[in-house]
């Protein structure tokens, strides 16, 4: 039958070196038809970076769904009354929104430090450490909101809007929970000298998202509670 | 760039038994976990079919036995409608989730997708082993329902609003064994999810060189694609089970509309939304089908082609044609809704992808088709289930033209005639697809090879079998015969008990013949023929590592990709074929001509 010739493939050892490892396959290696792989060879990402976008499709379909859950409700029904966002949902916006600049900054710390001038950088995890306080400020936060919406009488059954305000923010703070975990993970890893500098990408790509899923939830549920 | 080495999964051989076949981090021995949890699913599974069908053909027979695992939903042994309901909620959510996903998807896929790339390992293969772990406690937590008060829920595996959240006013199993339902879902997405966090990337980043996407078998084309789908589909069934199981213990009122009276009770909920359930479930329940399928479509293009000794008409036709049934299959979920109430533009814009949703499926069996048309076809167990499948495949889609017309669909809902639908297109196909696997691989995932004559005979009473019982469905379809009835008491259904008592006895012979094969694989398993490396002759990476293959896989070595997968029909120093390993130089019959 007719089938194509290959000509094996001319491996560029300055682009792609054997590592000894599995990998290489190529990203971008699609059809190497005219046999010079060294045009059509890329080099694979580290599987986390790819991973890490898995992670957050898979948190976006999850919060697309309980968002078209939240129109239908309130579309379908006469019983939803809407009440006022606890005020110091807004200050802990701007806790995350100055974590994600803390984990900027510690991100270029650390990769001065991985980069070998060490010297320069005394505390890499310094800003790691700032960033995880602010993490774990903006879950306290989130608490003390419950806690005014409790003391108001809105507990999770009390109306539609109060169910989709807890169910909401509760599924976002474990998310939160979840990047303090990455954090934490990224702490250990540097305090042992063995982080990758993709691990500390993938936590960062994750922390950053879970910001903006905030910033989003904020505006749905001010529009709509 | 070092990180490319420094990422690809690696870790140190196993020691301890705990490490070794329990908590495993192997991918093969997690493949080979989820096939026995898949094995076992379906033994459950048909056990209860079989509890189903007899009481459907014989409604005061007593099931000898069946009051141990009851005493209320089937006293002296005979059910209660109610416990035929439970019995039928549990046979369609064990089968669909814990076989037809976890089989072809979970099990097939975490064996050999690594090792068709030529990876190692999954790249996070603790998130792999806990995959399995969750799935597993899901399905503790299901059959856990079975041994609860008033046992498992009834609300059939949709389990549709508002009878999933209004507690066990609307029914026995309703209460605890709701709530046992949706965890046990909710944690299977979980375990599903961590299953793709690990497909996708091994997919995309752990390929070994000269490893280019359109040299993937097509096998691992259908798990990515899968994968894609599982995604998408379960990361929205998860949030839907967390909304039931609030409305069930927290009172929240997602679900529940106001003003509801269940059981002469009014139930103290306020204005949700039923539909809001079911666009919710649907939007995973379609693609849902098609995590189900794709998978069998890779596999059985994968043991045609070894088996007909050439490549398909068209590789990549065959993989656009899968993606294009991933894409598709969450545009068409609406055709669930045709009768729930939508409003008829929806139905209409529903029906449409629905209908072109067959093109892809079509292209595929025809490219199936003309490939087979002239081949000198080995016939083998795995070439004759995977025959079987395509065999399934059509008969059960056909019937799916009809029933993607609205005006059609509203008098052939809820009847058999889906029935028998969905169980050829999606439960019998997708069974074909995994017998045709199981004879295909298991000698290199176990080292030893199958008993042929016996898979022969498993084969021919499993199709012929598969046709008695699904079939006259299709009948009594048309003849107006409900589903979801335990028994038939109206006149104008008196004249279609005898077949239904036809149909009771191919299902209990059938799912006899299914021993013949549990027997074929346990006695092979430890006392068959010891398999050869390659005993099909195939090309991809699978066939090049030792069988069974050892803990890394390819032995410490990385293996460099020179071919398309499929070099068949050509002449090597081998045979009439090239490995994709082999940096053999081969000639095709046309260019020698």
């Amino acid at each position: 039958m007719a089938t194509t010739v290959h000509e094996p493939p001319q491996i560029e050892p300055r682009r792609l070196p054997d590592l000894g490892h599995s990998g290489n396959g190529g990203w971008r290696n699609l059809v190497p038809a005219d046999g010079n792989r060294g045009v059509a060879l890329d080099y694979s990402p580290p599987p986390s970076s790819s991973a890490i976008w898995v992670v957050l499709f898979a948190v976006t379909m999850m919060f697309a769904a309980f968002t078209s859950a939240l129109f239908v409700r309130k579309g379908s029904s006469l019983d939803w009354e809407t009440f006022t966002l606890p005020s110091i949902l807004y200050f802990n916006t701007l806790l995350l929104v100055a974590s994600s600049v803390t984990l900027e900054v510690s991100r270029r710390r650390v990769a001065v430090f991985m980069g070998g001038i060490k010297s320069q950088v005394e505390s890499p995890a310094r800003w790691l450490y700032i960033t995880l306080f602010l993490g774990l400020l903006f879950v306290g936060g989130q608490y003390v909101a419950w806690s005014q919406l409790r003391a108001e009488g809105l507990y999770l059954a009390t109306n539609p809007s109060s169910s989709f305000f807890y169910l909401l923010t509760a599924v976002h703070a474990l998310h939160v929970l979840g990047g303090l975990g990455g954090l934490i993970y990224v702490i250990r890893k540097l305090s042992k000298s063995v982080l990758r500098r993709n691990q500390l990408v993938a936590t960062a790509r994750y922390w950053h998202f879970i910001g903006i899923l905030w910033v989003y939830l904020l505006l749905l549920l001010w529009m709509k509670l | 760039m070092h990180d490319v080495a420094a990422h690809a999964a690696h870790h140190a051989p196993p020691t301890s038994f705990i490490r070794k076949h329990v908590f495993s981090l192997d991918h093969k021995v997690i493949g080979k976990q989820y096939y026995g949890l898949a094995l076992l699913a379906a033994i459950v599974g048909m056990v209860l079919s079989w509890f189903m069908r007899i009481h459907l053909a014989w409604n005061s027979a007593a099931i000898p036995g069946l009051q141990l695992l009851s005493k209320n939903g089937a006293p002296g042994g005979v059910m209660t409608p109610e416990y035929y309901l439970q019995l039928m909620t549990m046979h369609g959510t064990i089968m669909v989730f814990f076989v037809l996903t976890t089989a072809p998807f979970a099990a097939f896929g975490n064996f050999f997708l690594p090792i068709q790339v030529g990876a190692e390992d999954m790249p996070f293969p603790h998130f792999n082993m806990m995959s399995f772990w969750v799935t597993f406690t899901g399905f503790v937590v299901l059959i856990a329902s079975f041994f609860v008060p008033d046992g498992p829920t009834l609300g059939g595996w949709t389990q549709y609003a508002p009878l999933n959240a209004v507690g066990s006013v609307s029914g026995p199993g309703q209460g605890t064994g709701v709530v046992l339902w949706m965890a046990s879902i909710a944690l299977f997405c979980v375990g599903q999810l961590l299953g793709s966090l690990n497909f996708i990337p091994t997919t995309l980043d752990l390929r070994v060189k000269g490893m280019s996407l359109l040299r993937l078998p097509l096998t691992t084309w259908a798990w990515f694609i899968t994968s894609c789908m599982g995604l998408t589909a379960f990361a929205v069934l998860m949030p839907a089970c967390i909304l039931a199981i609030l409305d069930h213990v927290a009172g929240t009122s997602f679900f529940v509309p106001s003003g509801l009276v269940v059981s002469d009770q009014l139930v103290p909920h306020s204005g949700g939304s039923t539909l809001l359930w079911q666009h919710l479930f649907w939007f995973f329940g379609h693609p849902e089908v098609y995590i189900a399928i794709v998978p069998g479509i890779g596999i059985v293009s994968h043991i045609l082609i070894t088996n007909m000794r050439k490549p398909m008409l068209s590789q990549r036709v065959l993989i656009y044609s899968m993606g294009a049934l991933a894409v598709l299959s969450y545009m068409v979920y609406g055709h669930h809704m045709f009768v729930s109430g939508m409003n008829p533009y929806s139905s209409l814009a529903f029906s449409f992808p629905t209908l072109v949703i067959t093109i892809p499926s079509t292209i595929v069996v025809l490219i199936w088709t003309f490939s087979l048309y002239g081949s000198k076809l080995r016939i083998n167990s795995a070439s004759l289930f995977s025959l079987g499948f395509i065999s399934m495949f059509v008969s059960g889609g056909v019937s799916g033209f009809f029933l993607a017309q609205p005006s059609i669909d509203i008098m052939l809902h809820a009847t058999y005639f889906v029935v028998g639908h969905f169980h050829l297109v999606m439960g019998v196909a997708a069974m074909f697809g995994i017998f045709a696997g199981t004879y295909f691989w298991a000698p290199k995932m176990f080292g030893r090879m199958i008993n042929e004559t016996l898979g022969k005979i498993h084969f021919w009473l499993s199709f012929v079998g598969a046709y008695c019982i699904f079939m006259p469905f299709h009948y009594l379809g048309m003849a107006g015969n409900v589903r979801r009835y335990s028994t038939f008491v109206d006149d104008y259904l008196q004249p279609l008990i005898p077949v239904h008592h036809f149909i009771t006895v191919a299902a209990l012979l059938t799912g006899a013949a299914q021993l013949i094969f549990v027997y074929n694989l346990i006695h092979s398993r430890f006392w068959g023929k010891p398999a050869p490396d390659n005993p099909w002759e195939g090309t991809s990476l699978e066939w090049s590592t030792a069988t069974p293959p050892p803990w890394d896989n390819f032995g410490g070595k990385h293996p460099v990709v020179y071919h398309d997968p499929y070099q068949y029909g050509v002449q090597s120093s081998v045979g009439d074929y090239v490995m994709q390993a082999s940096p053999e130089q081969v000639k095709t019959e046309h260019e020698e001509k």
